[in-house]
């Protein structure tokens, strides 16, 4: 039996509900109807009353997932799309991610957001939305590209007395697939040397993991050893990991599929330059979507998001620097 | 739908007339708390205005002159347990909770021993975890967070507990306020909802902030009851505020208080509120509760002169002492400041309080 990323998701919740009488779940369409990607298919039925339909009401989704934190629960707020979580974005910036210093008292809240672009998806069902989230203090922001990542860090953002985004790629949700889920997991904030190397890394999380290991792959039969880190959680960041890649490598190239201002591939650009610039053995190249709404035509979609042949080309450019 | 024609919109005090002083839930001993509480609000916000125009308090003073026998009237009807998200001008109904004259300084002040340590200030104060909860400026945000306050509580399968905040006029125009209300109402929460109708938002009058003329109609959209007090009128706001708490209680779901009324000052204590045209301020709407309170007290003969006058000493002591110790009370030292927005279980795990 295989399992794929989006039904660890479903048993990673299915998990937290019977392990702990605090989680409940909270989003649009997701009780008996399972939701709009089946990630709580059944869960309604089998924990009676904790897996709730919700209005559309973003922001007050986000704010009775905080009074209920509040009171020691441990809700899970699925988002229909990540792009919808704009709409409550008061609450998870300006509430959520402030009460903890504000007040001492902790939030321990799971935004889950299915992310990222997929075919036909158009301007408003395809955004990654880390960068953003990423950007205000307190805020733990989580982008599994794996399916055991994605079953191992769900549990453990419920398991964190911090408010967690969990950005969890609707591209992954029905292509990748695993033959068991581990009960062991990297620490909480580590990054993975996903596929070690010498002559580049490349630094991705999430979908783009996928593509830089296929432009690895290919680059492979040039006869280039490329190294990728798979960042798993961008916030906190595990500049550690980073770095000691970069100095075994003297090249970097990050690849998000967030747009590039002010992003992640920015700031992992920016602390190498800062705290490893000896290391570099050329300039630290980036590669993000390009600098418009997430496109509706597969082949505009297909050119906008980093691919393993864009992937694949930007390390060509760069082992030529 | 046309006004009144809503089967849940129940009580209107000022259709019953306002013959209610002692008569109904309102007893000689809540009516005394909430006077007292209210001189203490008064005193204490007077205080903070001196202070602020002395430049002792940094950032903004809001007060709630005018305001505070409705402000009181929602925290005399509280208890340990319930969930209370006070807003700008609840300085009484905050001390009638719980809060203090002392932790209402301190946070002033930015004494590093007030509940926010210098990280918050002014009305930004509270205690979440004994469910007193500290606002954010956003208005409307605090409705559905006391929501899941309260779901958590049904959880629990803890019952008795009520949740209460309080908004003005302007507040009820944001969308986190009406997601809020029908939130509540879906959920049949026990839930009280205070507006303070004081006619203006900063200074927007009431006419560019909505068009459904009474705010109290909005109960019948959102599906709840609908109550309406007489916002200077303390015995009115007992009375109306202790039926709704009390319905809420019960399980009759979410109760909506409308109260018009005026602010007797400024937005803030920059503000000198020549917007209000002195038409109005004459108007009964223009009364102050204080005079009122006071009124109904000595005619129910709950309290005397003599009392009166020892009450006021007393509350000018305490808050004339407490200032006094808060400003020699260590102010935050960024060199100790933990610099850090994870709580600890967060930073243990992350490792970067290592840098
Ligand atoms: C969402 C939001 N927008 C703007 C403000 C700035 N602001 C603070 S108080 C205020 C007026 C509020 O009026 P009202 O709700 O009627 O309460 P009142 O001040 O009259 O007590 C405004 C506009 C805010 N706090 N929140």
């Amino acid at each position: 039996m295989s399992i794929t990323y989006l039904e660890a998701i479903r048993l990673a919740q299915q998990r937290a509900l019977a392990e702990d009488p605090r989680v409940f779940i909270y989003g649009q369409d997701i009780g008996a109807f399972g939701g709009a990607f089946k990630a709580t298919k059944n869960l309604a039925k089998e924990f009676p009353g904790r897996v709730l339909d919700a209005p559309i009401s973003e922001d007050a989704i986000v704010g009775l997932a905080i009074g209920a934190a509040v009171e020691g629960m441990r809700p899970i707020v699925e988002m229909q799309f990540a792009d919808f979580s704009t709409c409550g974005l008061n609450q998870i910036v300006n509430q959520a991610a402030t009460l903890y210093y504000r007040t001492g008292t902790p939030c321990p809240l799971v935004v889950r957001l299915p992310s990222g672009g997929t075919p036909g998806g158009g301007p408003f069902h395809s955004q990654s939305m880390e960068s953003l989230y990423a950007h205000y203090p307190g805020l733990v922001v989580m982008t599994p590209a794996t399916v055991e990542d994605v079953y191992t860090m769900l549990l453990e953002a419920v398991a964190l007395d911090d408010p967690v985004i969990f950005c969890e790629h609707k591209f992954l949700y029905y292509h990748l697939k695993a033959e068991k889920l581990p009960e062991e997991a990297l620490p909480f904030g580590k990054a993975r040397i996903t596929r070690p190397g010498r002559d580049a890394t490349v630094v991705a999380y999430s979908a783009m993991v996928h593509e830089a290991l296929a432009a690895a792959e290919e680059l492979s039969q040039d006869g280039y050893d490329i190294e990728v880190v798979d960042l798993r959680t961008v916030k906190p960041i595990d500049t550690d990991t980073i770095l000691a890649s970069v100095a075994r490598t003297g090249r970097l190239l990050v690849v998000s599929e967030d747009w590039p201002w002010g992003g992640v591939a920015a700031e992992v650009i920016a602390r190498v330059a800062a705290e490893g610039f000896g290391l570099l053995d050329a300039p630290p190249q980036r590669l993000n979507a390009r600098e418009t709404p997430v496109p509706y035509h597969p082949a505009l979609w297909g050119t906008h998001r980093p691919t393993a042949s864009s992937v694949a080309n930007s390390l060509r450019q760069l082992l030529e620097l | 739908m046309t006004k009144g024609s809503s089967p849940v919109q129940t009580i209107s005090s000022q259709a019953l007339g306002n013959g209610r002083n002692g008569t109904g839930r309102v007893t000689k001993e809540i009516a005394r708390r909430a006077f007292r509480t209210m001189l203490e609000a008064r005193i204490l916000e007077e205080k903070l205005a001196a202070l602020y125009r002395s430049g002792k308090i940094v950032g903004g003073v809001f007060l709630g002159r005018g305001q505070e026998a409705l402000s009181v009237a929602l925290g005399v009807h509280l208890r340990r347990g319930d969930i209370y998200a006070p807003l700008i001008r609840d300085q009484a109904g905050r001390l009638a909770f719980g809060d203090t004259i002392l932790d209402t300084l301190r946070t002033y002040l930015g004494s590093s021993l007030g509940s926010m340590r210098g990280r918050d200030g002014n009305i930004h104060r509270g205690r979440p975890s004994e469910g007193y909860h500290a606002m954010i400026s956003h208005l409307g945000a605090m409705v559905s967070t006391v929501c899941g306050g309260l779901v958590a509580k049904r959880f629990r399968g803890e019952t008795g507990a009520v949740g209460a905040t309080c908004i003005g006029d302007g507040g009820t125009s944001t969308g986190s306020f009406h997601e809020g209300m029908n939130m509540a109402a879906v959920e049949k929460l026990p839930m009280v909802v205070v507006v303070a109708n004081n006619q203006f938002s900063y200074s927007t009058p009431n006419d560019r902030q909505f068009a459904c003329g009474d705010l109290l109609t909005r109960a019948a959209g959102y599906g709840i009851t609908g109550r309406r007090a007489i916002g200077n009128d303390l015995i009115d706001c007992l009375e109306v505020i202790g039926e709704a708490v009390a319905a809420a209680r019960a399980g009759e779901g979410p109760q909506l208080v409308v109260a018009d009324l005026l602010r007797l000052v400024g937005h803030s204590e920059q503000d000198d509120a020549s917007y209000i045209p002195a038409a109005l301020k004459e108007s009964p709407l223009g009364r102050d509760c204080l005079d009122i309170a006071e009124d109904q007290l000595l005619e129910n003969e709950w309290v005397t002169d003599t009392e009166l006058s020892s009450w006021r000493a007393a509350v000018k002591a305490e808050v004339e002492e407490t200032v006094g110790k808060v400003l020699r009370e260590p102010a935050p030292d960024p060199a100790e400041e933990d610099w850090n927005a994870f709580s600890v279980v967060g930073r243990n795990l992350s490792g970067e309080d290592e840098e």
